[in-house]
């Protein structure tokens, strides 16, 4: 008992005596994404829940990962399987409105054009070393879209899957703050002054209907190894335009959305071990993404200066960077933008429907690019 | 597979399958607009 005691007493600041240099940094790191969640708004649904996992991942001895730790179960269970990602895509569907892109069809090649970044970035990746799969990882980064770059890395680099997440997530909720220089500096004064026309074309409910039953159907028959991603998306929206499954629409886009949410953050936060996070190559992640999304924003920028000068003036090349999936930031930027240069011109409707187009588009380019793998055999 | 080839391969059918795709989809839009306009809707709906 006289031994017992002190050794008992010892074990209490085991957490403390095994603290190393690494495991404080990526603490403060964690606090840092705390911080951006809840002070300055980033992504707060994903920031905390990514924030608060990297910290509990990062206490020496608390054996959250080892094997029998909880979020091990979380990150096996939802991560590696990826059903964490694939239930989001049934909640995004049963979010997401066609209508502006049904209204006006021709944006959605801004949507393609938003996606330029993904396969710039890889090549890039390739250039600095990394192997074929994780520069495949590292350019989805440019897709956008957080649940599309945690599937794709999930399966062919799940060990890139904490900085691939983190920057996706990131420089999402950065979109303010990286698209207008950007946009200012590839158009002129004058375009960005153009005045679109509203498009207010009303579309059936039938149309709304087989809209996504046809995009599914079109782009699985074409991309087979993407229908796990087109094929949810559509659902939740088939069930949102249906009208008939109310309920299984609402959970979809609140209980199974908010619950998959916080599961995943907590889960993408517990790949943040010091260990595995404080290397080079993350730091060189968090550059490549955020040349993607910068990559994106041009290529969009462009193809509206292009579509513009072919529809001789009618159309403003700002809503080219509303082409990306990050929905609906960069289309209120795009607004906002507009209404700088000309107080007159309205933007959104145009810029929701590129943004609508760049979210169709992220999908479909890592459908194709799964497809294409599959058929190099990589 | 080199990775040069690996990954040309990738930017240029995977940019140009993107493109392709969104523009089948754009056509698609308009296809299914034709084939389900709005006014045939509002006939039915009345009928009954």
């Amino acid at each position: 008992m006289d031994s017992a005691l002190p050794t008992a007493l010892r074990a209490l600041g085991l957490g403390l005596s095994n603290l190393g240099v690494g495991e404080a940094f990526m603490l403060l790191v964690g606090c840092l994404l705390l911080y951006l969640g809840i002070r300055h708004r980033f992504e707060p649904l994903l920031l905390l829940p990514i924030g608060f996992g990297a910290l509990l991942v990062n206490i020496p001895m608390a054996g959250l990962m080892e094997e029998d730790g909880v979020l091990r179960y979380f990150y096996e269970t939802g991560i590696l399987t990826e059903i964490f990602p694939i239930l989001i895509f049934i909640g995004i569907g049963a979010m997401i409105d066609f209508q502006p892109l049904l209204e006006n069809p021709k944006i959605i090649l801004l949507g393609a054009a938003g996606q330029c970044g993904i396969f710039l970035t890889l090549l890039l990746a390739l250039a600095l070393g990394f192997t074929q799969l994780e520069a495949v990882a590292i350019g989805i980064i440019g897709a956008c879209d957080g649940p599309t770059a945690i599937y794709v890395t999930s399966k062919y680099a799940p060990h890139l899957l904490a900085a691939v997440s983190v920057a996706a997530y990131s420089y999402m909720s950065l979109v303010p703050l990286l698209q207008p220089g950007i946009m200012r500096l590839l158009t002129t004064s004058k375009e960005r002054k153009i005045v679109m026309g509203a498009v207010r074309r009303p579309i059936s409910r039938t149309t709304k209907i087989v809209f996504p039953i046809a995009v599914t159907l079109t782009a699985s028959l074409i991309a087979p190894m993407g229908t796990p991603l087109i094929g949810m998306v559509m659902l939740g929206n088939l069930m949102k335009e249906s009208g008939v499954v109310e309920r299984l629409k609402n959970s979809s886009e609140n209980e199974i959305t908010n619950i998959v949410t916080l599961l995943l953050g907590l889960s993408i936060g517990a790949t943040m071990q010091a260990k595995n996070f404080l290397r080079w190559e993350t730091l060189m992640i968090l550059c490549l993404g955020l040349i993607a999304i910068i990559l994106d924003t041009a290529a969009g920028v462009l193809l509206g200066k292009l579509m513009s000068f072919l529809s001789r003036g009618k159309i403003n090349p700002l809503i080219g960077a509303a082409g990306i999936s990050a929905f609906p930031m960069s289309a209120r930027v795009v607004q906002m933008e507009g209404q700088r240069y000309n107080r007159k011109s309205h933007l959104l409707m145009h810029a929701m429907s590129a943004n609508v187009g760049g979210q169709i588009g992220s999908i479909i380019a890592a459908a194709i690019m799964l497809s294409l793998i599959q058929g190099l055999g990589t | 597979m080199d990775d040069w080839t690996f990954g040309w391969t990738l930017a240029l059918f995977g940019m140009g399958g993107t493109l392709l795709m969104l523009w089948i989809f754009s056509v698609l839009i308009i296809l299914l607009r034709k084939i389900f306009p709005v006014k045939t809707e509002i006939k039915s709906e009345a009928k009954k």
